[in-house]
């Protein structure tokens, strides 16, 4: 089961770099996902993996509550991070009519 | 008196949603709610930070339970810069119509206020990253006010390039909780020299890792990529606040290498101090060359911050009560330095009369370290707190020669080369209000040095920190 989640966590970290360090935004935004995905799921176990057992303090087994609120926190930041990316990224491809993800840097400033 | 210390969270939050459930088209109102709300913030961090170290409990559940705002000097400090850089660049971009051109500048600053103040009083390191993240989604919206295709593409970068921190931030505290099963500042500041041989490892990888996304937040070689085309491109006065963003790395660094990562700790030893040190003069070098090569005015400001952020670290990779105290007051001075030149750029791109060429003057003078202005008081403490190392007054006078150049040479072309008086004047309140502030650092150095000396002595010795968590009191 470590092995297993340790795994996943690991394929998706590389593939989430990988995409990362692509040139246009659409690459970038799938990569950064996934790479929330790993981190949610790393937060996730940070509280050791426990099967069977309620995360309640009770008298039986039970798992540590606070990973799975700290992770709740994380997933909904990272969702609403993500929103905010793909609405700036459309609206960059819409005013440029390009999705490059690098900048030039000479004309940039003379903006209004 | 402990109720206060939720209110520069709460008052811009709330401020900040009415005005956009009730006001989001009078443009008057949302005036005068920011007004009101950053003037009350002003009041409020002047009186906190003549209170004692105190702790508020949210929901009254005890530390290390639930979480924890502890307010010491530093962030009684932090709060009082932010609101007084807040009022500055509330009465410019109102003096000068920008926030009228595009839509939520007011609901989106004080989100943006809500989120640094929240960074600076939380005593929990899962909160710390809320908040931050509270504090990004706001400098997101503010970054593209007034929208422009070059405005959004940099945005667009800014945004990925923060992602990509928050995760690493996750991370390290995802690591440190595993090993450590608490995230509070205080109960870890107590724990961690107790942690056994077997999980140093996971430590110093977690130490490093928070320390790599306090670096990204204050633009440290070579994480600094995103600065200049972010602040080159936002709207002079949100270029202004962002003036404070990277203090908020600064403070981070600060606040995490004096409790929770003391140079003292077994498990690190001097790790942080020997990667930052290296980090932070190379900080100051492609600063002071960036100054040299820039071409636009905006940009080349952001160099010069970047150059003043490795002066600022280099002072706290010495992590002495000396350099601690020299870096704070260095810290105010820069980041009123670099939003009165970002002010004075703004004003620059329509009008360039006599005046603002006076203005950029005084501005550059304070920027570059020379006397009378507060950049020369504040590098010559910095200096003193790093006498004994040569390498670092190499470059850190360099630095300040090769900035001054920089300087000078835009000075002379864009305003003896290119004079422009045919625009209408704007108003210079902000400038003034914030060059102002300069001279009042300047002239009130003693005193405020006297009381920045006595808070790094506090934050070198944090037992009335640890003290105000309560920690032993629920068990």
């Amino acid at each position: 089961m470590e092995v297993l989640i340790a795994i996943a966590i690991g394929t998706l970290t590389a593939c989430g770099i990988y995409l990362m360090l692509r040139a246009r935004t659409f690459p970038v935004i799938l990569g950064l996902s996934l790479l929330s995905y790993a981190v949610n799921l790393f937060i996730f176990i940070s509280g050791r993996i426990r099967l069977d057992a309620a995360p309640i303090i009770a008298d039986g087994p039970y798992t540590d509550p606070l990973p799975q609120a700290l992770v709740l926190t994380a997933i909904v930041i990272s969702f609403g991070m993500t929103a905010v990316l793909v609405i700036m990224a459309l609206g960059a491809y819409l005013t440029a009519g390009h999705d490059r993800i690098d900048t030039e840097d000479q004309h940039a400033e003379d903006q209004p | 008196m402990s109720q206060l210390l939720i209110l520069p969270v709460i008052l811009p939050a709330a401020l900040a949603g009415f005005i956009i459930l009730f006001a989001r088209n009078a443009l008057a109102v949302q005036r005068a709610i920011s007004g009101f709300g950053t003037l009350a913030l002003l009041a409020l961090a002047i009186t906190l930070i003549q209170a004692p170290t105190q702790s508020y409990f949210l929901g009254n559940w005890p530390a290390p339970f639930g979480i924890a705002l502890t307010l010491d000097g530093l962030s009684a400090l932090m709060l009082l810069l932010t609101a007084s850089l807040a009022l500055i660049v509330l009465i410019h971009s109102i003096a000068t119509g920008w926030d009228a051109q595009g839509r939520h500048f007011h609901a989106l600053f004080l989100f943006q206020l809500m989120g640094l103040n929240g960074a600076f009083l939380t005593a929990d390191a899962f909160n710390l990253f809320v908040f931050f993240e509270v504090l990004l989604i706001a400098s997101y919206g503010l970054m593209v006010h007034g929208g422009g295709q070059a405005r959004i593409r940099a945005g667009v970068q800014y945004v990925a390039f923060n992602l990509l921190g928050s995760t690493l931030f996750l991370f390290a505290l995802a690591t440190i909780y595993s090993t450590m099963g608490t995230l509070n500042m205080a109960d870890l500041a107590q724990k961690l020299p107790l942690v056994g041989a077997d999980d140093t490892g996971l430590i110093r990888v977690a130490a490093v890792l928070l320390m790599l996304v306090f670096a990204i937040k204050a633009a440290l070689v070579p994480l600094q990529f995103w600065l200049p085309g972010t602040y080159a491109n936002a709207p002079g006065p949100v270029a202004a606040l962002f003036a404070v963003m990277t203090k908020v790395g600064a403070y981070a660094l600060i606040r995490f290498g004096t409790l929770v990562f003391p140079g003292d700790l077994p498990a690190l030893g001097g790790l942080l101090a020997g990667l930052l040190y290296p980090a932070a003069l190379a900080t100051i070098a492609v600063g002071a060359i960036g100054t040299l090569a820039a071409g636009a005015l905006p940009r080349q400001i952001a160099f010069a911050a970047i150059g003043s952020m490795g002066t600022l670290l280099l002072a706290v990779s010495a992590f002495t009560p000396e350099a601690v105290s020299a870096t704070l007051y260095y810290l105010i001075h820069s980041t009123l330095a670099t939003a009165a030149l970002f002010l004075i750029a703004d004003l620059a791109r329509t009008r360039r009369d006599g005046l603002t060429a006076a203005l950029y003057m005084a501005a550059a003078i304070a920027m570059a370290g020379m006397p009378p202005l507060s950049g020369f008081v504040g590098k010559l403490l910095v200096l003193d707190a790093l006498r004994s190392d040569p390498l670092a007054w190499t470059f850190i006078l360099l630095a300040s020669l090769l900035t001054m150049i920089g300087l000078a040479r835009q000075g002379s072309d864009l305003f003896w080369k290119a004079p422009n008086t045919e625009a209408p004047a704007q108003s210079k309140a902000g400038v003034l209000l914030c060059l102002a502030a300069l001279v009042a650092l300047t002239l009130a150095a003693g005193p405020i040095t006297g009381w920045l000396g006595q808070t790094a002595a506090a934050l070198d010795a944090p037992e009335a920190y640890i003290a105000a968590n309560r920690l032993g009191v629920a068990e």
